[in-house]
């Protein structure tokens, strides 16, 4: 066996945190947190991200495992709506009865 | 309420429950405080010990978990002197900052130094085991305010039993040198484990208002096997100590713990901040 630690440039795995409010609907992402596995990230996200009765659930989830858009494509990933105004649905009338629109 | 379900979501709408459990106009009897003493004091000694992680432990996530674990604590002690202080017209922090080590009853276990890291959790995982099997029966005391205190707690502390599993699995099947610490750790804190289990004069006379310490030696001892089954670990086959921290005898420990919790307070007699 190793020993971690020995390195002294050596941590514990990044984690993402997602928490579900007592009243919200989704789990939404909070921050993030180092942990040296699943279990132990839970319960870290529980002491440090829900100790204000910020939620009643915990996704944690590997920062690793997340794949995000490159920030240097950001023109050509999202600049391409503008002035595609059809896209939204701005030009119809709303049928009566019909809420949250 | 909102009628609408995906209606706003208000997250600083905060409603802060009371901090001291079963504070009320019930005034102990002078049996009652003694042993409302007892764990306030167990608690109290834990929690001014686990604040010293706060920067120190492994990684930050850590700090906030014992902090965390000592805040929970900390409420137990202060809801447990406030009420041992009403038999004799005291408040929480004259018995905190003003008794001397003679006039603690806190048990040696809770006395027992930080040490590593491992014998912090070593020492977690007596503590959380005792007070959790404690808790989880005075829920029934015939006194309502300890069942009071009693039910505020005993949830906390199930979750302090959780961490302490954890990082014993952890450091018990980690590496080489993990293992070779908590084995070293257990060995240091098992004497103090005995201690808890015994009876006295008071715990008799007090009857169903408390829980016999004798009561919990089965439980305890077994809840702790189970995990160092899990573990891999054996029971550490060590005699001992020769304990009293019910009658005001301690460890050479308190002294150090009791001189850092009450210097500010008895150097500045009635400041607040």
């Amino acid at each position: 066996m190793t020993t971690p630690g020995a390195d002294e440039n050596e941590a514990w795995p990044l984690w993402e945190v997602f928490v579900r409010a007592n009243r919200g609907l989704s789990h939404v992402h909070v921050g993030s947190l180092h942990a040296p596995d699943a279990d132990l990230a839970i319960r870290n996200a529980r002491d440090v991200y829900t100790r204000r009765n910020e939620g009643v659930s915990i996704w944690v989830v590997p920062a690793e495992a997340i794949t995000t858009s490159d920030p240097d494509a950001r023109d050509a990933f999202f600049e391409s709506p503008a002035g595609k105004n059809y896209r939204h649905a701005r030009y119809y009338d709303k049928a009566e009865g019909v809420k949250h629109l | 309420m909102n009628e609408d379900p995906h209606g706003e979501v208000a997250v600083d709408e905060v409603e802060l429950s009371e901090e001291l459990a079963g504070a009320g106009t019930s005034v102990a009897s002078d049996d009652v405080a003694e042993y409302a003493l007892r764990l306030g004091d167990d608690a109290l000694i834990l929690a001014q010990q686990l604040g010293w992680w706060i920067s120190r432990a492994p990684e930050l996530e850590e700090d906030v978990a014992l902090g965390n674990i000592g805040l929970d604590l900390l409420g137990h002690a202060r809801s447990l002197l406030h009420y041992a202080g009403t038999a004799s017209g005291r408040t929480e922090d004259d018995l905190a900052y003003w008794r001397d080590e003679r006039e603690f009853r806190c048990a040696w276990l809770f006395e027992q130094p930080n040490g590593d890291f491992a014998h912090t959790i070593a020492r977690q995982l007596l503590t959380s085991i005792y007070l959790d099997a404690l808790y989880s029966r005075l829920v029934h005391s015939t006194d309502p305010t300890l069942a009071a205190i009693a039910a505020k707690a005993v949830k906390e502390v199930a979750y302090h039993v959780d961490h302490a599993e954890q990082w014993m699995l952890r450091l018990a099947h980690g590496t080489d040198e993990s293992r070779r610490r908590i084995t070293v750790a257990l060995a240091d804190v098992w004497p103090y484990l005995d201690e808890l289990f015994r009876d006295d004069a008071l715990t008799e006379r007090l009857g169903d208002a408390v829980v016999a310490p004798s009561a919990l030696r089965a439980p305890v001892t077994d809840a702790v096997a189970a995990i160092l089954a899990a573990c891999d670990l054996q029971a550490p086959a060590v005699p001992f100590a020769a304990g009293g921290g019910r009658e005001g005898r301690h460890s050479s420990y308190l002294g150090y713990h009791l001189a850092e919790l009450q210097v500010l307070a008895r150097q500045h007699p009635g400041a607040s901040w």
